[in-house]
């Protein structure tokens, strides 16, 4: 059954090859994006979460229980079908212009949320297994309490938190197939198309289950050699 | 005598309370506080504004219809997946290359694919293979969506459970096989009755954060039209266009969320009871 359906894969007019490489760039493009803005707000939170603030630390844990306990795909919809009511009204204030919410930016945003909330965690827990004395040092040396972050904390902060980051990572490439429902082209969705047009549904969600392996498996062997490259320091010792 | 009332008439009024100076940190954490309860009172507002008792008999009988399909999906799933997992985690650490080979493939396969490109793959797979299906007996299953999601489901945790399991495992102690070896115990006793237990122990955290993780996971199911909670929350708003039952579905989440993880932190507290210092 198979071995007849690869010519669907054929690039071009007659086959869905381009379709589905055109559906993983925004698979990709969707990921990379979102990753900067999830981990820069998660190291925040945690920033919040290990302040000696109480306050502070109780704001960052609403947050998480928020953002880490409802479903992705929850979390998705509400953003997408909220954002576009809470903007459409506030557009509505000044003009009567219809608004539509681009699926792109609200994935990000959402799988943005969700991605800070459970990074936040893992660099709390790197933030704690770093020696108080290193900072400590640090001022001693006379440095600001921002050098201190800059370059006591935060070089140290990446070795211990990277197989942390590198596990969310792959967890965010495998969450982006969820925008594929809310019609952002995605592979999922083109691979949905595709099953459409051809009837072929096991093939081609096959072909789609090990393009996301291959892509996992690349991330995975280029992770390595980032947490190579941040534990160089370490390994004549 | 002579220190003790030299050092009460001497003590002066304590000092006044310095002001409490506000940090930086102090002001954000109160500003963040106060950017949530804003939050909050706007989304509970706009539940109390917008409630409509017809809508809400409507449909709030359909969402607990909808969270006990949830329950059910769960529950069975987590535990038909702990009984596969267990198989798929001791082949995986035997000493047959062969073996531990496929049960490594089968774990990277479920682990490294998006939980919804499985469903569509079981769903619509089942349906293209139907006349062979029912010859082997099996359509019946594959018929129904909601049993297809179970399978899902299950197979996918079993794979992440199976993970759980080896690495519980292989952290027991050496030291505990040796000890065992030496009271003379055959092995598969020792595995059962020493190790096991105190791998058991040491799953108990990443096996309550799977539940939480299919908890949430199981929201998919609505895509292959599983009346679970999202699904019912889904066929809601698209009759109604009313916003409101997706914070309903969401507080219903949360809610069953964190009281498993309260539950379970009690269950772990309790197991390993015997393993606290001071008591």
């Amino acid at each position: 059954m198979v071995d007849g359906n690869l010519g669907l894969l054929a690039w071009g007019a007659d086959g869905w090859g381009d379709e589905l490489a055109a559906g993983l760039r925004i698979t990709v493009l969707l990921a990379l994006a979102t990753l900067p803005f999830g981990l820069a707000l998660g190291f925040l939170v945690a920033l919040a979460k290990n302040s000696s603030e109480k306050s502070l630390t109780a704001a960052a844990h609403i947050y998480t229980t928020i953002f880490r306990g409802l479903p992705e795909l929850l979390t998705l919809f509400i953003v997408y079908y909220g954002g576009q009511i809470l903007i459409q009204e506030i557009v509505n204030l000044f003009t009567e212009t219809y608004v539509e919410v681009n699926s792109f930016v609200a994935g990000m945003v959402a799988l943005g949320l969700v991605l800070s909330a459970f990074s936040s965690e893992v660099f709390l827990g790197a933030l704690r297994a770093i020696d108080r004395g290193q900072v400590e040092a640090g001022k001693a040396l006379g440095l600001s309490r921002w050098q201190c972050l800059r370059l006591v904390t935060f070089p140290q902060l990446i070795r211990l938190a990277l197989p942390g980051l590198s596990n969310l990572w792959l967890v965010l490439l495998k969450d982006t197939s969820l925008v594929s429902l809310i019609a952002l082209n995605d592979l999922l969705r083109k691979t949905n198309i595709a099953v459409g047009a051809t009837k072929e549904p096991f093939f081609f969600y096959a072909v789609a289950c090990l393009i996301y392996l291959f892509v996992s498996l690349v991330s995975s062997i280029g992770l390595t050699g980032i947490e190579r490259h941040v534990n160089r320091g370490r390994q004549r010792a | 005598m002579t220190i003790e009332t030299a050092t009460t008439s001497d003590t002066a009024a304590p000092p006044p309370e310095t002001a409490r100076k506000a940090s930086p940190a102090h002001i954000a954490g109160l500003a963040l506080l106060g950017l949530w309860a804003v939050i909050g009172v706007a989304l509970l507002g706009y539940l109390v504004r917008g409630f409509d008792p017809g809508f809400f008999a409507h449909y709030a009988p359909k969402l607990l219809d909808g969270l006990l399909v949830t329950l059910e999906l769960v529950v069975v799933s987590i535990l038909l997946g702990a009984a596969l997992a267990f198989p798929v985690a001791l082949l995986r650490i035997s000493q047959n290359r062969l073996l531990a080979m496929l049960s490594f493939s089968y774990i990277y396969l479920f682990r490294g694919t998006p939980l919804l490109a499985q469903v569509f793959l079981v769903y619509y797979g089942a349906g293209q293979f139907r006349p062979l299906l029912e010859d082997y007996g099996l359509w019946w299953f594959f018929r129904d969506a909601f049993n297809c999601a179970l399978f899902t489901f299950t197979v996918n945790t079993s794979a992440y459970q199976a993970e759980i399991l080896r690495g519980a495992i292989q952290s027991v102690e050496r030291g505990q096989w040796e000890g065992a070896r030496a009271l003379g115990l055959h092995d598969w006793v020792i595995f059962i009755k020493v190790i096991l237990p105190q791998a058991f122990i040491i799953a108990l955290r990443p096996l309550g954060n799977e539940i939480i993780l299919m908890i949430k996971a199981s929201a998919v199911a609505s895509v292959i039209t599983v009346f679970d909670l999202m699904g019912q929350t889904r066929l809601a708003f698209s009759r109604s266009f009313e916003f409101q039952v997706y914070l309903w579905a969401a507080i219903i989440y949360l809610f069953l969320v964190e009281t498993l993880r309260r539950v379970w932190d009690r269950l772990e507290a309790w197991l390993t009871r015997h393993l606290k210092l001071n008591n």
